[in-house]
């Protein structure tokens, strides 16, 4: 049994998802689109928490908190359950494929066979669309990846149902509710007032404040860490930053490409070159990359390395909160 | 970033065949997608985490041999996961099972418990006392 669903890749799965989901039902949404609405971008410094032993690092909204922003803004419904027995979650699955609703599951990346074994730890807020069943293999669409794929009955209870951090519980999601038409004008604007709130947060680890900090850690480590761990927590920023579905740069395209599309939607010239700013600010997230590369390709690496990197971050730190002030202003 | 920008450097994302998809902005400066197939310090920074796995996992049998250990430590280490992670998977207090790490601890284990472990790890409860398995 298969739905008739159109496979698209985008660059993040979250995004991913939901756009196809929506497109499903009739409704083109592109990836930035939802990013943008959803109030996807973000910079925090996540304190106490550990990923594969470095500090935590995210430049995105928490898992979820996407999809959700975007239903309440646009006016779709979600339906979501997450389950205790994986024999229920397998029922309700095969329910809505039964009925011809293609679902969005949560799942956890360090099972997923189809995945390269070193892009597999345990991440747990991955998203893919199952869209039909032949047999015990259910056919899968991840956005990540070019071109569908497939999960055996037991591969796919393992994703749903791993454990960790954000465990994903047989979170199943799809859209029910639709209004007639979307009013993207009115939602755009929402999301973009909600980054800029975000990123200019009176917080210490949060948006252009959380850079500064990320930049003021970075100078410390290679003293009170040693070189070692320094450079394996420098390469952990660069790899959440360049991370499968980020999109490069830290998520930065995808928001300026979502400030491309918006400008034309609301007619405001404004956002068309402010577009064209944040494609800059994410040049200079990749030039901080190739920076910090370089010292931890090279282990014997100097302490002025690590200033210099830091100084760049700085650098990007001025320019955000110049630009989204300035974003805020533009609408 | 410039379409002709995007970076087609050599990276493990061959092995398994695919591309990953980016946003970069073609001549018109309209944005568009592109795939790319890698970027260095992308691929140099996770090629040091595999390393640096790697070497948890080398220290960890190390240490099992001297008997400093329990190959439940070694067993996490392969697994790629840490003490939150295992404990979550086995159900049990982080507290317990770092005590398990004991090799004095881990010697008197109930079949209940070891088993507990070995159908995390996927393996016998021979082959997790052993520190033998398939691979």
């Amino acid at each position: 049994m298969q739905i008739n669903f159109t496979h698209h890749q985008s660059a993040h799965c979250e995004n991913g998802v939901v756009s196809n989901l929506m497109k499903h039902h009739g409704f083109n949404v592109s990836e930035p689109m939802v990013f943008g609405i959803g109030s996807g971008l973000l910079f925090c410094y996540i304190p106490f928490l550990k990923v594969n032993h470095a500090p935590a690092i995210t430049y995105r909204a928490m898992p979820g908190f996407i999809f959700k922003r975007f239903a309440k803004r646009v006016g779709i419904k979600i339906e979501r359950e997450k389950f205790k027995d994986p024999k229920k979650a397998k029922a309700v699955l095969d329910e809505n494929l039964n009925n011809n609703n293609p679902v969005g599951l949560q799942v956890g990346v360090y099972n997923l066979t189809y995945f390269p074994d070193e892009y597999r730890f345990h991440f747990n807020a991955h998203n893919l669309v199952v869209y039909g069943k032949e047999e015990e293999t259910y056919l899968i669409s991840d956005p990540v990846m070019e071109t569908v794929t497939t999960l055996t009955d037991k591969e796919l209870e393992k994703v749903r149902f791993a454990k960790g951090a954000l465990p994903p519980k047989g979170h199943i999601y799809y859209p029910t509710n639709f209004p007639k038409e979307l009013d993207l004008e009115k939602a755009i604007l929402k999301g973009i007032k909600h980054t800029c709130r975000d990123m200019l947060a009176p917080m210490p680890v949060l948006g252009v404040k959380g850079i500064r900090f990320t930049a003021k850690q970075i100078r410390k480590w290679p003293k009170k860490l040693g070189v070692k761990k320094a450079n394996h927590y420098l390469g952990q920023i660069v790899r959440m930053q360049e991370e499968i579905g980020t999109g490069g740069g830290g998520f930065r395209y995808i928001f300026a490409a979502f400030l491309q599309e918006s400008s034309k939607i609301l007619n405001n010239p404004k956002l068309a070159d402010l577009s064209k700013e944040m494609t800059q600010i994410g040049d200079l997230w990749r030039d901080f990359a190739v920076d910090a590369s370089r010292i931890y390709k090279n282990r014997g690496a100097k302490a002025d390395g690590y200033n210099e990197v830091a100084s760049q971050l700085e650098t990007i730190a001025d320019k955000e909160e110049v630009f989204f002030k300035a974003l805020k202003k533009a609408i | 970033m410039k379409k002709s920008e995007v970076p087609q450097d050599k990276s493990n994302l061959e092995s398994a065949n695919f591309r990953e998809l980016c946003y970069a902005v073609d001549e018109n400066g309209e944005y568009t997608t592109a795939h790319t197939t890698g970027w260095d310090p992308k691929t140099i920074a996770l090629d040091n985490a595999i390393e640096d796995i790697h070497q948890r996992i080398e220290d960890a049998k190390n240490r099992v041999q001297n008997n400093q250990t329990s190959p439940i430590e070694y067993y996490m280490e392969f697994h790629k996961m840490d003490l939150p992670i295992l404990a979550s998977y086995v159900g049990i207090w982080q507290w317990r099972v770092k005590r398990h790490f004991k090799p004095k601890v881990f010697h008197k284990l109930s079949k209940k418990i070891l088993q507990k472990y070995a159908d995390v790890f996927e393996i016998t409860i021979d082959q997790l006392k052993n520190l033998r398995h398939a691979n």
